[in-house]
């Protein structure tokens, strides 16, 4: 009697209870993805354009789902047995990224509302929004296994995204070797996964970082190769310096807003499994990663600040390109409190969120205005921003404004005070030397970017006589492309009265 | 009292976004730009009277308190406070950065240089004005870096927009030059705030340095000193103030030489001083050393410069000599003595006087010859502006002699100061090595007036029927009629207004130098004792 009540406890412990609020946000992204997928086969052709309405309303949608969440303490799909270990955690990290990767889908959304008539619009919404719930996911996962899914459903989608300009060369070559290094990178990490697997016996990251400190002598070996290979998987996603090659032909080939979700979004995601997977899961083996991360910071951040540098303005596309590497240097930065926390403590992961979140605003703003500036001049090149001001005043203190922010120079406080704490967070940590690196680039990188800034107030001439007067009063701004631009103008602006609202999150244990 | 101070480095921020915003109905003026121009004028003059109100109710009897100060949280993530207040080292600095950009609206409102618009000058004088005021108004290291980052942009494009030959190259060398300094300044900031654990300037200056290891100090005064010795500017760092200065317009040359470069020196004394003593103290015989080298450099290459056929630019000139009086405030604070601080401050505001006003009166005599090249000015005589432009020649011919440091001029005080103090230099710094610092340096006074007095001898000299660039001796290629006179225009009323304060306080600050000493010295003491006193 008494046993098989025991087992029937035993059964029923082993159905893990869902707290369907928790994850509330991924659910109705991915919900929502279906939805607009389904929707799209019987839409017929003049209702298509409601579809990406629907995909804004639903980021909108979970966006609010996070406010209940915001105590940050509610975990689900824990294990039933006595130890605690849960898959899912929503705590303040996970929500912070969350916020910050909706956001960002929800902008690259508004960014191509009125691009997308050209792209088959049922796919291309569905492969956003799958994209943007896997990488809501990847922030609250707490198992290598939930992880490595979530980075692949954000991942999957975003080849297509690359490649959906159909019939564009450059675009299938873009999503050919964005798809490239990126399976190649996958295959790597699920190499690691399963030695890290292997070596300790259970999936959950805090439980890992318990076993791995007492894993048998002879599996030492093995446990280091999957910690080593799980690292080398995320720092492809996150195109950590030997292994950014990708960025730039991708970034240039896809479609500006895909530029631009990819730079934000798809940095976030790289970025937030490698903090998980480090300071979570691998802390033990910190002396290992730590100085790995520290020489990972200074190679990527020199090499996207010296190849930004390099860009010429007359290229096709230079504009695109000159983001891309400067998107390749601003990993970087990122990187450094990283390796930081490995020297000191958990708390430097803070500055990377705080970094993460000021550049996310910044660069899906200056992507926004790249966008604008696309539509009349598809070209792109740097020299097509060149007096801006004269034609658009607002788009062009903004860009400037946004530029200033990535350089970290005043009027952009904000992106002044996200590089502080960056630079305190490797002081703390006695990384003096990367401090100095850093510095060194800052520098570099405020080269190009106020050679670009000071572009955008010089008056319009040279091109006198053989093209048409500059661009015939330009068409008419779509509503959309103006509020992602007022959207993140307004926020970095805010943010630069009040960068607590940002930095806060800089000085606290996120876990 | 603590309003004032708010608004006075606010209100150029407010001005300068109101700059940009079309004018209301009430003040079109005669055209936009007029209107623009006018309104930098109000906005300065604002400022300027509120600075002298601030003066007014400062109280003269603690000059080493810090008075009308704010205290906000900010950012309590980084722990930075919007923490403003002045006291006897920052008020004079705070009035002079007032006065010199108010002067400098006034001078572009009716002669504005040649550039884009006008609206976008004024925008960018006023973000310069509350950079630098900021500057000098802040208590929080952080914020300190904030201000000091705040001038790279606005001059940037001042030079780069405003200036004239060669500008881009040395606006870009002027702030990479700059930024570079002061990225490395930020970490030695980061360093004293994360080991001390604040950034709150008083608090550390109490402190003094205390609770801070000696290898901290050391590294610390490294870091930060680099980033200042780059801004003051210090052999040999220097090599960015010629170019700028020779490229940027009038007014951007007065506010960088007036303004500017105080900053670089107001950090040493603020922060360095009483917040790292062991570490200065470790450096100081190093900045001493580069400091009258910086002297005798300066002076040296300002010989070069005022040789006949050396086609020397004259604000070029001036640049140099800049160098090298700047060399005298950084031996006043490398004494680390009451003496040799308070002569390094007062020789700040004289260069800022006697400076602004000669960067004000070359660019006089450039827009009236079209040329600031000394050859081509002077011709085979001399440029004879006693003959033709009495009035302009006889300022030049001031403003040179109080530069080179003739008693009862304020030049003067600064430099004798500064020497008195590597005299006498603080316990701890080797003695004979700053008495040898002292003769170079009294040697480098030697040649300043040397230079000072070959300018004014090559420019208001001369015969006055001899054209500028006469090609009697083959000396220079010019543009000479030969025969009658070319008639020079004498000092306009606009010029007047703009050049005669500066004048006046020159004669005022070399007459009675109690006015500002008697400001400085209380808080001097209070500094170098670790906020004791």
């Amino acid at each position: 009697m008494i046993v098989a009540a025991g087992s029937a406890t035993g059964a029923a412990s082993l159905v893990q209870s869902v707290d369907w609020l928790a994850i509330a946000p991924p659910v109705v992204v991915a919900v929502a993805a279906l939805a607009v997928l389904v929707a799209d086969l019987f839409a017929d052709e003049r209702r298509k354009p409601l579809l990406g309405h629907a995909t804004v309303a639903a980021l909108v949608v979970a966006l609010a789902f996070l406010v209940p969440l915001r105590a940050g303490d509610r975990s689900t799909f824990c294990l039933t047995g006595d130890v605690q270990a849960c898959s899912y955690t929503a705590d303040h990290f996970a929500l912070v990224i969350q916020a910050l990767v909706l956001g960002g889908a929800l902008l690259t959304a508004l960014l191509s509302l009125g691009d997308t008539r050209r792209l088959p619009a049922g796919e291309f919404w569905f492969l956003l929004l799958a994209s943007a719930a896997g990488a809501t996911l990847l922030p609250a996962a707490r198992d290598l296994a939930t992880l490595v899914v979530a980075l692949e459903v954000a991942s999957l989608p975003a080849f297509a995204l690359v490649g959906i300009k159909r019939g564009d060369r450059r675009s299938s070559e873009a999503a050919l070797k964005f798809f490239l290094s990126s399976v190649v990178s996958t295959a790597v990490m699920l190499l690691g996964v399963s030695f890290v697997y292997a070596a300790t016996g259970t999936m959950h990251l805090t439980e890992i970082a318990a076993r791995l400190d007492d894993v048998p002598e002879q599996l030492g070996t093995l446990a280091g190769a999957g910690v080593v290979l799980t690292l080398v998987g995320f720092a492809f996603k996150t195109a950590a310096a030997p292994f950014h090659f990708w960025v730039p032909d991708t970034y240039v080939g896809a479609p500006l807003p895909i530029a631009a979700y990819l730079s934000v979004v798809g940095k976030a995601v790289g970025f937030s499994g490698l903090i998980l997977v480090t300071v979570v899961g691998f802390p033990s083996y910190a002396d290992v990663w730590g100085p790995a991360l520290a020489v990972l910071a200074a190679l990527t951040m020199t090499t996207g600040n010296v190849a930004a540098l390099r860009q010429s303005r007359t290229r096709a596309r230079s504009a695109v390109r000159l983001l891309a590497w400067s998107s390749v240097g601003q990993a970087g930065y990122l990187l450094v409190p990283i390796a930081a926390a490995a020297y000191s403590s958990d708390e430097q992961i803070g500055s990377t969120v705080a970094y993460a979140l000021m550049y996310a605003v910044v660069n899906l703003g200056a992507f926004a205005v790249a966008a604008l500036v696309a539509r009349t001049r598809p070209g792109n090149r740097l020299d097509d921003y060149r007096g801006l001001y004269a034609t658009r005043p607002l788009a062009a203190l903004a860009l400037a404004f946004f530029l200033l922010c990535l350089a970290g120079l005043p009027p952009g406080i904000i992106g002044l005070f996200a590089k502080v704490t960056v630079f305190s967070a490797a002081v703390d940590a006695g990384l003096g030397w990367l401090a100095v690196v850093m510095a060194v680039n800052v520098v570099i990188a405020l080269y190009y970017y106020l050679r670009w800034t000071a572009d955008l107030f010089r008056s319009p001439e040279r091109e006198t006589g053989d093209e048409q007067p500059p661009a015939p009063r330009p068409l008419r701004v779509p509503a959309p492309l103006t509020t992602a631009i007022a959207l993140t103008a307004i926020a970095g602006v805010a943010l630069s009265g009040a960068p607590q609202l940002v930095l806060r999150f800089a000085a606290v244990s996120l876990f | 009292m603590q309003f004032l101070l708010a608004f006075v480095v606010a209100a150029p921020l407010l001005g300068a976004v109101a700059a940009l915003l079309p004018a209301p109905p009430g003040l079109k003026g005669k055209n936009p730009d007029q209107a623009v121009l006018r309104h930098g004028v109000t906005v300065t003059g604002v400022v300027l009277a509120a600075a002298l109100v601030l003066v007014a109710g400062f109280d003269h009897d603690h000059p080493s308190t810090m008075q009308a100060t704010t205290d906000i949280r900010w950012i309590p993530a980084l722990d930075v406070r919007i923490h403003l207040g002045t006291d006897g080292i920052s008020l004079p600095l705070l009035v002079l950065t007032a006065l010199l950009t108010f002067l400098c609206a006034l001078y572009s409102y009716f002669k504005l240089p040649a550039g884009p618009s006008a609206k976008g000058f004024v925008a960018l004088v006023l973000v310069l004005e509350s950079g630098t005021l900021a500057t000098f108004a802040v208590l929080d290291l952080m914020l300190f870096f904030l201000a000091f980052e705040m001038v790279l942009i606005p001059m940037y494009f001042l030079i780069a927009r405003w200036g004239g030959e060669g500008r881009q190259p040395a606006a870009w060398k002027f702030v990479l030059y700059t930024l570079l300094g002061s990225v490395v300044m930020l970490l030695g900031l980061l360093l004293i705030g994360l080991k001390s654990g604040t950034f709150d300037m008083v608090a550390l200056a109490t402190d003094n340095g205390r609770g801070l290891t000696t290898s901290v100090q050391v590294i610390a005064v490294l870091a930060i000193g680099v980033g200042l010795a780059v801004k003051t500017p210090m052999w040999p760092l220097h090599s960015w103030l010629p170019d700028a200065h020779t490229a940027a317009p009038t007014v951007g040359s007065v506010l960088l030489a007036g303004v500017l470069l105080k900053m670089g020196t107001y950090g040493f004394v603020r922060i360095l001083l009483p917040v790292a003593p062991d570490g200065m103290r470790t450096f100081a015989p190093y900045l001493a050393a580069f400091a009258v080298v910086g002297i005798v450099y300066g002076s040296l290459a300002c010989l070069a410069l005022a040789r006949p056929g050396a086609k020397g630019d004259l604000k070029r000139l001036i640049a140099y000599s800049s160098v090298g009086h700047m060399g005298f405030v950084l031996l006043g604070i490398a004494t680390m003595t009451p003496t040799g601080v308070n002569g390094a401050l007062f020789a700040n505001i004289a260069h800022g006087l006697i400076t602004g006003l000669l960067f004000f009166l070359v660019g006089a005599v450039k827009d009236r010859y079209g040329t600031a090249d000394l050859d081509t000015l002077s011709g085979a005589t001399g440029a004879a502006l006693y003959g033709r432009a009495p009035r302009l020649g006889g300022l030049l011919a001031f403003a040179a002699v109080a530069s080179l440091g003739l008693p009862g001029l304020a030049g003067f005080w600064g430099e004798m100061l500064t020497l008195f103090g590597a005299f006498d230099p603080a316990e701890g710094l080797s003695r004979p090595a700053f008495l040898t610092f002292m003769s170079i340096g009294a040697f480098g006074t030697l040649l300043t007036a040397a230079y000072l007095l070959i300018v004014v001898r090559r420019v208001c000299m001369g015969d006055p029927r001899a054209t500028p660039g006469d090609k009697a001796e083959g000396l220079s290629t010019g543009h000479g009629t030969g025969g009658l006179p070319q008639p020079v225009a004498d000092v306009r009323g606009y010029e007047f207004a703009a050049w005669t304060p500066l004048a006046a306080l020159t004669v005022l600050a070399g007459l009675w130098p109690a006015v500002l000493l008697g400001l400085t010295d209380p808080a001097v003491q209070k500094l170098l004792a670790g906020g004791k006193s």
